[in-house]
């Protein structure tokens, strides 16, 4: 049963190589879709390339389903699968830092290794800056190491906070990216430009 | 207006099934494959994807190195290493990114797109996409740390286990960059 690698069904050694293999399969679907170019993301905030959004919330969706699944089966004990804890304070000021990082910058940590790899040197400057911002913040840990640890909530789920099942949340959610994809569709129609 | 709606679902369904004079791959198609690797990270794993966290772990490999005393005192490292045990690059993250770009070299490869050059709007300078790459990085380095993980392991994996602080970062991240587009439009459009 699932996941593997708690459960002790295969060595770290084993997890550390199918991670690496992980990170192909991971690197090649990003770099096929398009995700290797910063205008390409950049798209989704001006309208004309909505990639970012179909992407993300077919995968998020995609896996979610696939672990409440897997988990009906009992092919996964989901009590061992990692849930993000939630850090309130820090959660939101990172994201609004990360956000203005992506709308000024064109690119995440991900996708910057995805447009390195095929040789995007501003991919290249991307994951220079990624490294300066890392140490500035290792650096002056101890000025915000109260926001980083304020407001500890635990590993609340969604759903959880809700008060609703994690069905149903899916449900909603799937509902709630088909209104977006619609609205993705439009607006690719309104406001077209040659591909990147 | 309900011919509107009927419209534009039939142009959903056709951008889904019909092949498009695209170089890239049909985004929902992208969006399932990627759905199915982070499926396969949490089952065999038991966490998702991410990419932040290895930068991370090089800096502290490489402080420690460099300067291992200065480095054990510094706060940041105690926190990190507290938290890990062995050696920081021998680490899912750092294993899984090293496959990330071979990954997308792979990919690009394949369909011949893999060239040296930076990619800019026409209406602003190569040296100054670089100048806003490398500001972006700094930031998106700096906000990946405080937020505990970047759109990969935070938003992306945090919505698949329904995690309520990547859902948080995730809208903090979209909502400031839409917020902010306006302002930094003149670099992309």
């Amino acid at each position: 049963m699932g996941p593997l690698a708690p459960n002790e069904l295969i060595s770290e050694n084993t997890n550390l190589f199918l991670a690496f293999i992980i990170g192909i399969g991971f690197g090649f679907v990003l770099e096929q879709s398009g995700f290797s170019s910063s205008r390409k993301l950049a798209g989704v905030f001006y309208g004309y390339d909505t990639v970012v959004l179909k992407v993300f919330f077919t995968a998020a969706i995609t896996a979610m389903l696939g672990l409440l699944f897997f988990s009906l089966f009992g092919w996964v004990d989901l009590n061992l699968i990692y849930v993000n804890p939630t850090y309130l304070y820090s959660a939101i000021v990172g994201g609004i830092i990360m956000g203005a990082g992506f709308i000024i910058g064109g690119y995440c940590p991900g996708t910057s290794f995805c447009g390195a790899s095929i040789g995007k040197l501003d991919a290249f400057v991307f994951i220079g800056g990624l490294f300066i911002g890392v140490m500035i913040f290792g650096a002056g840990f101890s000025i915000w190491d109260d926001l980083y640890l304020a407001k500890f909530l635990g590993s609340p789920k969604i759903s959880e906070s809700l008060g609703l099942s994690d069905g149903l949340f899916g449900l909603l959610l799937i509902l709630a990216a088909l209104a977006m994809f619609w609205v993705a569709e439009w607006a690719e129609k309104k406001f077209p430009r040659e591909e990147y | 207006m309900f011919n509107e709606i009927i419209l534009n679902y039939k142009n959903m369904s056709e951008s889904i099934t019909t092949i498009k004079k695209s170089k890239y791959l049909n985004p929902y198609i992208g969006g399932v494959l990627l759905g199915l690797v982070l499926l396969a990270a949490n089952f065999i794993s038991g966490r998702g994807l991410g990419a932040s966290g290895a930068i991370k772990s090089c800096i502290v490999s490489a402080s420690t190195t460099i300067a291992p005393t200065a480095s054990a005192n510094l706060a940041f490292m105690k926190e990190y290493t507290s938290a890990h045990s062995g050696s920081p690059m021998k680490n899912w993250l750092v294993f899984e990114m090293l496959g990330v770009l071979v990954g997308g070299f792979l990919s690009g490869a394949i369909a011949g797109r893999l060239k040296f050059k930076v990619e800019h709007s026409p209406k602003i300078t190569s040296k100054k996409r670089l100048i806003l790459a490398l500001a972006g990085g700094i930031l998106f380095g700096y906000g990946s740390q405080l937020g505990r993980g970047c759109t990969s392991g935070s938003a992306l994996s945090g919505m698949a286990v329904l995690s309520l602080g990547g859902f948080i970062t995730m809208m903090a991240i979209f909502g400031t960059a839409f917020a902010l587009a306006y302002f930094f439009r003149k670099n992309w459009i």
